[in-house]
């Protein structure tokens, strides 16, 4: 057993980083504003240009990415828990590809316009895919846990089901229009009130992940050994698809499919606090949500007039990382 | 972490070598007979999917009708049909499957991974990355055409293609890491195609979203042409390798006792894939899975324990025009209209099934 402070100061600096990327967020971009700016318009908003900027623009768009984050950044520690794979990511193994088929099939029958209205096909949808995966790895028993395997059986599930997303849009030039501009994976132009639409949904995912937590120290432990502890596996891996399904639904609905947000952080959080998921958890929403803002941030900054999406920027970023993990072998194959 | 981790390590070194699992076959003479036997199938087959895909359509045309635009023309409204529209087309679905197919069994010997295809390696995504590019960046809204269309699509997959398979062999270098290395070099291709598409104005995202779906509509003789003489190029190339490939299955100190200069052979073998798929992916658009799935196919009908090059090939050709003509015909037979899918949407269905079904029952050999 570690001491108090040690478990505490990881928490510490992942709050640190996210006030910083929080910050960052609200001061950078097209017109870059002081902090006096910033804090004018926050705590004393009198209508001038910054205030404006801040309030209506950078704002908004700030809270999505804390929330949406956070709730990625939730889900992939989950994922790697409960497939037993350091590779698992809800963008990597299809659980975004579900969740985007199911809202561009509620999309073309007209029932998905609004953001509201389409969490909950990509909840239907991201529930299922993560459903799939989950049975596919069980049923495949030890081959199962082979990391390879299993990012082969997320690239399968994701191929199959981008195939027949890619059918529904090719065949309307409209939902062509639509899903593109989702499909990026943007913090911006997602129209008022998308934060608080998301929220319930992230409110009852944490919720499931809290009643998880404990029971997720035990399962790492190994089947055998966890029920031993008490665990009931099945109730474990039901609420943990449910979670891992919420999360990445509103995730998803609110900013299309942004990949590598869980891997990332997940690795990163593991590095700090170990297993121990009461820590990890919310260690895992700290760094989703300041690496969500940041690479939104770098995307606003690196181009001049056009911005680079925040989905973009974490494809650019974390593609390489991820094959740094493997050729490092960090990872047993 | 920790514990995640000795568990991996701890288990069966990944089912990377389903070749090797493949039961003995009984006698060599018996399964020369086999497989001879599997390629005169394979290539009825071929003949008859052809013959059906040029007869087939939104104006069905009686075989006699096909044979005779065939060999000659009869001068009625069939010969444009037929020679014009489907041929090409039939005649790409072929060359762009069987090109697909080997660059697979290519990749699959050479890495001893029978996950290992142009699509999990990241060679197909760096070839839309590239194509993808010129389409957006090279037209304006009529979309690319011209010379910047005929040659630098091609030419744009190649180079992309090529390079994101430089990429994943110098990262990778052993077998089983190539398929994950692919995987987050894929990824990142990706989101780099996604920005691509969003960066462009709508009609130039359109053809370039058909494009990424892999379509064979519309092809011109122009479009097929490339991977045709690729592949008559290479398959001398290829069958030379053959014997080389088969010392390589042994192991390299073995490969090398026996004469054969194994990391030579790689490297010929990986160009001549990604030749292949680089062409076949500038023809027709990444068709997804046709390089990981025929030459699985292919093992599992010759029995043998490696992806057979001419097996695959017409395995592969079958695929594609087969999906091919489903894909161009399925709104029409079920009442819908003339509205047509690209075949990739067809390969990726069937591709992703056999790929799950696949790993289910390797995992039930293994347990």
């Amino acid at each position: 057993m570690q001491g108090k402070p040690h478990l505490t100061r990881p928490l510490l600096l992942g709050s640190g980083l996210l006030v910083l990327a929080v910050l960052a967020s609200l001061a950078f971009g097209a017109e870059a504003l002081s902090a006096q700016q910033v804090w004018h318009a926050l705590v004393a908003p009198s209508g001038t240009d910054a205030d404006v900027i801040v309030r209506d623009l950078r704002l908004p768009r700030t809270e999505l990415g804390l929330l949406v984050g956070a709730s990625l950044g939730v889900a992939g520690a989950l994922m790697q828990t409960l497939t037993r794979n350091p590779l698992a990511e809800p963008g990597l193994f299809g659980v975004s590809a579900g969740a985007a088929l199911a809202v561009v099939v509620g999309i073309r029958l007209g029932l998905a316009g609004t953001v509201a209205s389409s969490v909950w096909w990509a909840l239907l949808g991201a529930v299922l895919a993560t459903a799939l995966i989950f049975v596919a790895a069980s049923r495949l028993g030890r081959a199962g846990l082979a990391p390879v395997t299993l990012a082969v059986l997320g690239v399968a599930v994701s191929a199959g089901l981008a195939a027949i997303t890619s059918a529904f849009v090719l065949l309307d030039t409209r939902t062509l229009d639509g899903y593109r501009f989702w499909a990026v994976g943007s913090l911006s132009g997602r129209g008022d009130g998308v934060a608080g639409q998301v929220l319930p949904f992230l409110a009852v995912g944490a919720v499931l992940t809290v009643l998880a937590a404990r029971d997720l120290d035990h399962f790492v432990l190994g089947d055998d050994l966890a029920r031993g502890l008490g665990v009931s596996l099945t109730r474990l891996r039901l609420l943990g698809v449910v979670a891992i399904g919420v999360l990445t639904a509103a995730g998803v609905a609110a900013c299309g499919p942004i990949a590598f947000v869980g891997l990332l952080t997940a690795h990163a959080g593991r590095v700090l606090v170990g297993s121990r998921h009461l820590l990890l958890l919310p260690l895992c929403a700290l760094l989703g949500a300041s690496a969500l803002l940041l690479a939104d941030v770098a995307g606003r900054l690196v181009t001049g007039n056009g911005e680079l999406q925040a989905g973009v920027v974490l494809g650019l970023v974390g593609g390489p990382l991820f094959v740094a993990l493997i050729a490092r072998r960090r990872i047993a194959l | 972490m920790t514990d995640t981790r000795s568990r991996a390590r701890g288990q069966a070194p990944t089912p990377a070598r389903a070749g090797a699992s493949t039961p003995p076959t009984a006698r060599p003479a018996r399964t020369e007979r086999h497989h001879a036997g599997a390629i005169l199938a394979g290539t009825v087959l071929l003949v008859a999917v052809f013959v059906l895909s040029l007869s087939v359509g939104t104006t069905a045309l009686p075989l006699s009708d096909v044979l005779a635009s065939l060999l000659g023309g009869s001068g009625g409204p069939a010969d444009f049909v037929v020679r014009e529209l489907r041929l090409p087309r039939a005649v790409a679905g072929i060359c762009v499957g069987a090109a697909l197919a080997v660059a697979g069994a290519l990749t699959q010997t050479v890495t001893r991974n029978p996950l290992a295809s142009p699509d999990i390696i990241g060679v197909t995504s760096g070839a839309s990355l590239g194509a993808v590019a010129v389409i957006v960046f090279g037209g304006s809204a009529g979309g690319a055409s011209g010379a910047v269309a005929s040659v630098g699509v091609p030419a744009a997959a190649m180079a992309g293609g090529a390079i994101a398979s430089l990429l994943v062999a110098l990262v990778a270098r052993a077998g089983e890491r190539v398929v994950l290395v692919g995987v987050g070099v894929t990824a990142m291709c990706q989101s780099a195609v996604t920005w691509l598409l969003v960066s462009g104005d709508v009609t130039d995202a359109g053809r370039a979203a058909t494009w990424l779906a892999g379509s064979l509509s519309g092809r011109v003789w122009t479009d097929v042409a490339p991977v045709v003489v690729a592949i008559v190029a290479l398959t001398p190339a290829t069958w030379l390798l053959t014997r080389e490939l088969a010392v390589l299955v042994l192991g390299d100190d073995v490969a090398t006792g026996l004469g054969a200069n194994p990391s030579r052979t790689r490297w010929v073998a990986l160009g001549a894939s990604t030749v292949l798929a680089g062409l076949a992916t500038a023809a027709a658009g990444p068709v997804a899975f046709v390089g990981l799935c025929a030459p699985a196919l292919a093992v599992r009908i010759a029995r043998v324990e490696r992806p057979p090059l001419v097996l695959s090939a017409l395995v592969g050709a079958v695929l594609v025009s087969g999906s091919d003509l489903v894909a161009r015909n399925l709104f029409g037979w079920l009442g819908l209209g003339p509205t047509e899918l690209p075949v990739g949407i067809v390969t990726g269905i069937i591709g992703a099934v056999y790929l799950v079904v696949l790993l289910h029952r390797r995992a039930g050999r293994s347990t």
